[in-house]
C-alpha cells in the first residue's frame, strides 16, 4: 500500500475541497488549456501520428506479453555494460536497496532527477529516516519539496502553484536547505528560475550520488534513457560518482530502434514540443565519462499484479506523458491531489487501484473519478483505452471477483454496503454538484468514440448506464440525474 | 526465493493467457510510420534544421571552412569570454584565431573548475532537422558529457550537410547506443512556473550552433 497518502479522503471529498479553491482552479485551468492547445498543434505537424501511436502500442504490448524474457535480456546487457542490477518486489525492498547502496558510498546527501517511481515508493522519506537527505532538482519538484507539498501533475508537479506562491516558498524555505533566495527576489519566472539555478548548482557541484528513474530501458543494448528539459537530469546523471536508477519493470522496449517511435510521440504528447531540450542515454558505465558505478533497481511494486489482469494490463503501456491529465474535465477541476497518489488524472484512476489494490477507500473510489468522456483515450500516444479499464475496475469494485495481489490469486468480495459503494455514490453526487465537469465530458463524448457496451449494477449503473447506446447517449447523464433526483433510485 | 525469481515467477504466472507461439517481435510491430516527414532537398533539410534550432532559441550561424575560426573568435569575443574549454580531439584550426585562454578537458578537473570556464566549443555526432536537435556522443571532438553541461555558453559546430539527417529514425540509426549520448534541442528550458518558458535553468543558457559548409 505504499504510496497512499495517509489519511487521504476518497476522491470525491478531496475533489470537492479542490473545486472550492479558486486559486488552484485558476492555475489548473490555465495550465491544462495551454498545454492542450499546444499539444494538438504539435501532433498535427506529424502526418503519421496514427501509425506512430499504433506502433508504440504494439511495441509496448509485445514487450509486456514477453516481459520475463525482456527482463532477463535487459539484466544481461546492463551487466555486460558494467552496471549492477537489483530486483525489488515492493516499495520497502526498493527503499532498502537504495538506502544500502547510498550508505555504502559513505554519503549522506543525494541529488535526484524527477522520477515517478521513486515518488511511488516514498524513497525520499525512507532515505530521510536513515539520515540521508535527498534533494529534488527538477524546478517543479523543488517547489513541491520546499513547500512541503505533494506533486499534482505528472509533468508539471507544481502546476497548482502560481508565481507569487512560488516566490513566497523560495523566500521562506531556501535557506533551510542551502543557498538562500537572493535578496529582493520578485515573482518573474526568469528570476525564480535563476534563484533555483543558484540554489541547486551548489548541490550539483558537490554531489557524489545521483538517483534517477528512466523513461525507457532498451533490452537489446542495456541502454537507459532520460528525457527532460532543464538540464538537472544531465547534472544528476553526469556529475556524481555513483548513479542509482529505480525503474519500473514495465519501462522496457526491446530494441534501440524502438526509441524512434517514443522519441517522436513522447515530447509532443507531454510538453507539446518537437523535442524536449535534453535527452540523455547511458549504457552501463563509460570510462572517465559520468558515474563510475551504476546500479539499476528493477521495481515490481504491484506491476506484476497489474500484468495479471488481461484488461487492466494495458495501463502498463503508459509512458507518463500526462496528455490524458490535460484533457480530462474531471482533473481540470479536481486537481492532482484529489487522486491521492503520485499518478493523478485518468491514468492514475486506472493505475493506482491496480498497483495498490482497491482495498482503501480512495483506491476504490478512483475508478469513479471520471465522466467516461473518452478524451484521455483520444490523446494517449500508446492508445490505452482508459475508459475501458475504468469500467472494468468499477465492475470489479462493485461485483468483486478474482484478482492478483502480490503474486497470489485472491477473490475480492463485492463492495455492496462497503466503502467502495459509498465512495462511488459520493463520486456521483460530487459530479452532480459540479455539472461543468460533466458537460465538458459529454461534449467531448459526442465527438469521440463508442464505448464497450457494458452495464454495471448498483451505483455503477449511474455511471455506465447512459454509455450503452452508441454513438451518443440518448439521455445524457446529467439529464438522467436531474430526472431521477440525484440518483436516489440507483443508490437503493 | 530471491526477489529476482519472485518477480520473474510472478510475471510468468501473470502471462499464462499469452500463447507460447505469440507473434515474434518482428511481426508484432508494424512499422508503417514515416522514415521522414515531407520531401526535401538537402539544402531544404539544412534550412529546416536552422529554422527549428532557432525556433527553440538556439542562435544559429552559417559559414564555410575558411570563415569558421574567425566566426568562433568573434563569438567568444562578443560574449566577453575569458576562457574556453576544448575537447582533446577538437580541430585545432577552429580555435586558432582566438586569443582566449584554452582549458583542456581533463579527467581531474572538478565540476567547480568547469563552472569557472566561460565557454565551450565542440563538434557533434549528428543533427536532426525535423526536431532541431544536435546529438553529442562523447567522441574526442565532443568530449565528456559534463563539459557541455556546466559552462554557461556552448558553441557547437555542425558540418552540413554531412552530419544532418531529416528525422529521429534516421538519427538513431547513425548513433551508437554503447556511447553516452546527449540530445540537445535548444538551450535548457523550464516551463514549470505558470508554463512560461524560461531558458537555462541548469545547462548552458546560451547555445550557439554553427552550420559549417563542407566543400
Ligand atoms: S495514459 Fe497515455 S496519455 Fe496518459 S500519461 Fe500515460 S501515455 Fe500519456
Amino acid at each position: 500500500m505504499s504510496g497512499t497518502y495517509l489519511g487521504m479522503p476518497a476522491f470525491p471529498e478531496a475533489a470537492r475541497e479542490a473545486v472550492g479553491n479558486e486559486t488552484l482552479r485558476g492555475n489548473l485551468r490555465h495550465a491544462t488549456h495551454t498545454i492542450r492547445a499546444k499539444r494538438a498543434k504539435a501532433v498535427t505537424e506529424v502526418s503519421d501520428w496514427t501509425e506512430l501511436r499504433e506502433a508504440g502500442k504494439r511495441i509496448k504490448d509485445h514487450t509486456l506479453r514477453h516481459l520475463d524474457r525482456y527482463l532477463e535480456q535487459l539484466e544481461e546487457s546492463v551487466t555486460a555494460a558494467g552496471g549492477i542490477v537489483h530486483w525489488a518486489a515492493d516499495a520497502d525492498e526498493a527503499n532498502e536497496i537504495v538506502t544500502q547502496l547510498v550508505q555504502m558510498t559513505g554519503e549522506s546527501e543525494v541529488v535526484k532527477v524527477k522520477s515517478m517511481a521513486t515518488q511511488e515508493i516514498g524513497l525520499n522519506e525512507a532515505l530521510e529516516a536513515e539520515g540521508i537527505h535527498a534533494y529534488e532538482t527538477d524546478l517543479a519538484e523543488l517547489i513541491v519539496q520546499l513547500g512541503k507539498d505533494r506533486p499534482s501533475h505528472i509533468l508539471v508537479p507544481a502546476i497548482h502553484r502560481n508565481r507569487g506562491e512560488i516566490r513566497d516558498i523560495f523566500r521562506a524555505e531556501m535557506s533551510e536547505w542551502g543557498r538562500p533566495a537572493p535578496e529582493g527576489l520578485t515573482d518573474t519566472p526568469a528570476e525564480l528560475a535563476e534563484a533555483a539555478r543558484l540554489h541547486l548548482r551548489e548541490k550539483f557541484l558537490r554531489a557524489k550520488v545521483g538517483i534517477s528513474g528512466a523513461n525507457f530501458m532498451v533490452a537489446e543494448t542495456g541502454t537507459l534513457v532520460v528525457v527532460e528539459s532543464e538540464g538537472n537530469g544531465r547534472m544528476c546523471l553526469t556529475l556524481p560518482e555513483t548513479l542509482i536508477s529505480v525503474v519500473g519493470i514495465e519501462k522496457i522496449v526491446p530494441t534501440w530502434r524502438d526509441l524512434e517511435v517514443f522519441l517522436q510521440t513522447l515530447p509532443r504528447s507531454s510538453t507539446a514540443e518537437r523535442m524536449n531540450p535534453y535527452t540523455s542515454t547511458w549504457t552501463g558505465t563509460t570510462e572517465q565519462d559520468g558515474p563510475s558505478t551504476f546500479h539499476l533497481v528493477l521495481l515490481d511494486n504491484g506491476r506484476t499484479d497489474t500484468l495479471a489482469d488481461e484488461v487492466g494490463r494495458q495501463a502498463l503501456r503508459c509512458i507518463r506523458c500526462s496528455a490524458c491529465l490535460n484533457v480530462c474535465p474531471v482533473y481540470e477541476r479536481a486537481g492532482g491531489h484529489a487522486y491521492g497518489s503520485v499518478y493523478p488524472g485518468p491514468i492514475g484512476a486506472i493505475l493506482s487501484p491496480q498497483l495498490r489494490g482497491t482495498g482503501s477507500e480512495i483506491d476504490a473510489s478512483l475508478p469513479y473519478a471520471s465522466s467516461l468522456c473518452g478524451a484521455c483515450y483520444e490523446v494517449c500516444p500508446v492508445a490505452i483505452d482508459i475508459p475501458e479499464v475504468l469500467v472494468h475496475l468499477r465492475e470489479r469494485v462493485v461485483e468483486g471477483g478474482e484478482v492478483t495481489r502480490e503474486g497470489n490469486k485472491v477473490v475480492l468480495r463485492p463492495a455492496k454496503g462497503h466503502a467502495a459503494e459509498r465512495a462511488a455514490m459520493r463520486a456521483a453526487r460530487w459530479a452532480f454538484t459540479h455539472p461543468g465537469a460533466l458537460r465538458t465530458g459529454q461534449r467531448a463524448a459526442s465527438r469521440t468514440r463508442r464505448f464497450h457496451p457494458r452495464t454495471l449494477p448498483g451505483p455503477g449503473r449511474a455511471w455506465s448506464g447512459t454509455r450503452d447506446l452508441p454513438p451518443v447517449p440518448a439521455e445524457p447523464f446529467r439529464d438522467w440525474w436531474l430526472r431521477t433526483r440525484g440518483g436516489k433510485d440507483g443508490a437503493k | 526465493m530471491n526477489s529476482r525469481e519472485r518477480i520473474l515467477g510472478r510475471v510468468r504466472r501473470a502471462l499464462v493467457d499469452v500463447p507460447r507461439d505469440d507473434s515474434p517481435y518482428e511481426q508484432a510491430v508494424e512499422r508503417d510510420y514515416a522514415r521522414e516527414h515531407g520531401d526535401r532537398s538537402v539544402e531544404q533539410t539544412v534550412e529546416l534544421l536552422a529554422e527549428n534550432l532557432a525556433d527553440y532559441r538556439a542562435i544559429v550561424h552559417r559559414t564555410d571552412a575558411e570563415g569558421l575560426a574567425a566566426l568562433i573568435a568573434g563569438l567568444l569575443d562578443k560574449r566577453g569570454s575569458a576562457s574556453v574549454l576544448a575537447p582533446p580531439g577538437l580541430d585545432p584550426a577552429w580555435l586558432e584565431r582566438t586569443g582566449v585562454t584554452r582549458v583542456a578537458d581533463r579527467v581531474e578537473s572538478t565540476p567547480a573548475e568547469l563552472d569557472r570556464v566561460d565557454s565551450v566549443v565542440t563538434a557533434c555526432a549528428v543533427a536532426i532537422a525535423e526536431t532541431g536537435t544536435i546529438v553529442l556522443d562523447g567522441s574526442p571532438d565532443q568530449g565528456r558529457r559534463r563539459i557541455t553541461l556546466v559552462p554557461d555558453h556552448h558553441i557547437c559546430v555542425v558540418r552540413v550537410p554531412g552530419q544532418v539527417v531529416s528525422s529521429v529514425p534516421q538519427g538513431l540509426e547513425r548513433l551508437d547506443p554503447a556511447r553516452p549520448l546527449t540530445w540537445i534541442s535548444g538551450p535548457s528550458a523550464t516551463s514549470d512556473i505558470e508554463l512560461d518558458r524560461v531558458e537555462g535553468v541548469h545547462g548552458p543558457r546560451t547555445l550557439e550552433v554553427i552550420l559549417v559548409g563542407e566543400d
